[in-house]
């Protein structure tokens, strides 16, 4: 999928067993639970999804749960529990089917789809997993010119995580 | 000293490590050969008894062990830098503890 083509929908079950989907501005972030990438990231990306209340923000794990227990429904849905309740959806794309239709490489893997759902940005979050400074800064410049009706600046950047488990 | 970094192509985080390693052993005054080993499935990672990419160790021992309850597979390991922060690569200085412990020992 390249910057500007139409993202493919999905509809997934949360840990609550509600279905999700994009709709509107939408930012799709491969997660997983075991990843210390995808763990790094995570408080940054949580502080994302209640900076920006009008996104709609799906967090979905497409890896395998039977060879990665720990990233098993199950084990999300105690995660979310643990955690007390997360700002945005933790979906689970047991076919991977999402993560195959998205092309996502890696946990994380962001993508920002604008209200037409075309593909506005694809890559990391910020610079470095291990530094809280950045904030982010990468998902919320392409967030803020899609919000105004703009192109990001930096549309692309390299995913960088931990590969997806799959099947 | 026997070196090995211990690394699957699933995590990107090895070569940051081995420059870690590398400065370490130069700066200690080790001389040792790195020895790269590739793992690359879940049955070699249960033989190797490898608990994530990457591992380091030294004279056979984990240089940061992980605990007793990690299981051995195709996976990132979690690591703790020294202010507590999660990260896929050791903590530099956690290297360089290790060393100095197994090279005091030699």
């Amino acid at each position: 999928m390249n910057i500007g083509d139409e993202a493919p929908t999905f509809s997934l079950p949360d840990t609550d067993g509600a279905e999700h989907g994009p709709d509107g501005v939408t930012v799709v972030v491969f997660t997983c639970n075991h990843c210390p990438y995808a763990l790094g990231w995570h408080e940054r990306l949580l502080q994302v999804a209640r900076d920006y209340p009008q996104v709609t923000f799906l967090a979905v794990n497409p890896n395998d749960g039977e060879r990665y227990p720990t990233d098993s429904y199950e084990a999300m849905k105690e995660r979310v529990a643990a955690d007390g309740g997360w700002p945005h959806p933790y979906l689970r794309d047991e076919s991977q089917a999402a993560a195959r239709a998205y092309d996502a490489k890696t946990t994380p893997d962001v993508f920002i789809l604008d209200a037409d759902s075309r593909l506005r940005y694809r890559g990391a979050p910020d610079g470095d997993h291990r530094d809280a400074a950045q904030n982010a800064n990468w998902l919320r410049e392409a967030l803020d010119a899609v919000l105004r009706g703009a192109e990001p600046e930096r549309a692309e950047t390299e995913p960088v995580g931990c590969s997806i488990k799959w099947r | 000293m026997k070196v090995e970094l211990l690394w699957w192509e699933g995590c990107p985080s090895y070569p940051e490590t081995l420059a870690d390693l590398r400065r370490v052993l130069r700066d200690e005054g080790v001389e040792a050969e790195i020895d790269l080993v590739e793992v690359e499935s879940d049955e070699q990672a249960r033989a190797e008894r490898f608990p994530g990419s990457p591992t380091v160790r030294l004279d056979g021992t984990d240089a940061i062990p992980p605990p007793e309850t990690e299981p051995f597979s195709l996976t990132c390991r979690v690591y703790r830098l020294r202010d507590g922060r999660v990260s896929a690569t050791p903590d530099p200085e956690d290297l360089r503890e290790a060393v100095r412990r197994i090279d005091e020992h030699r």
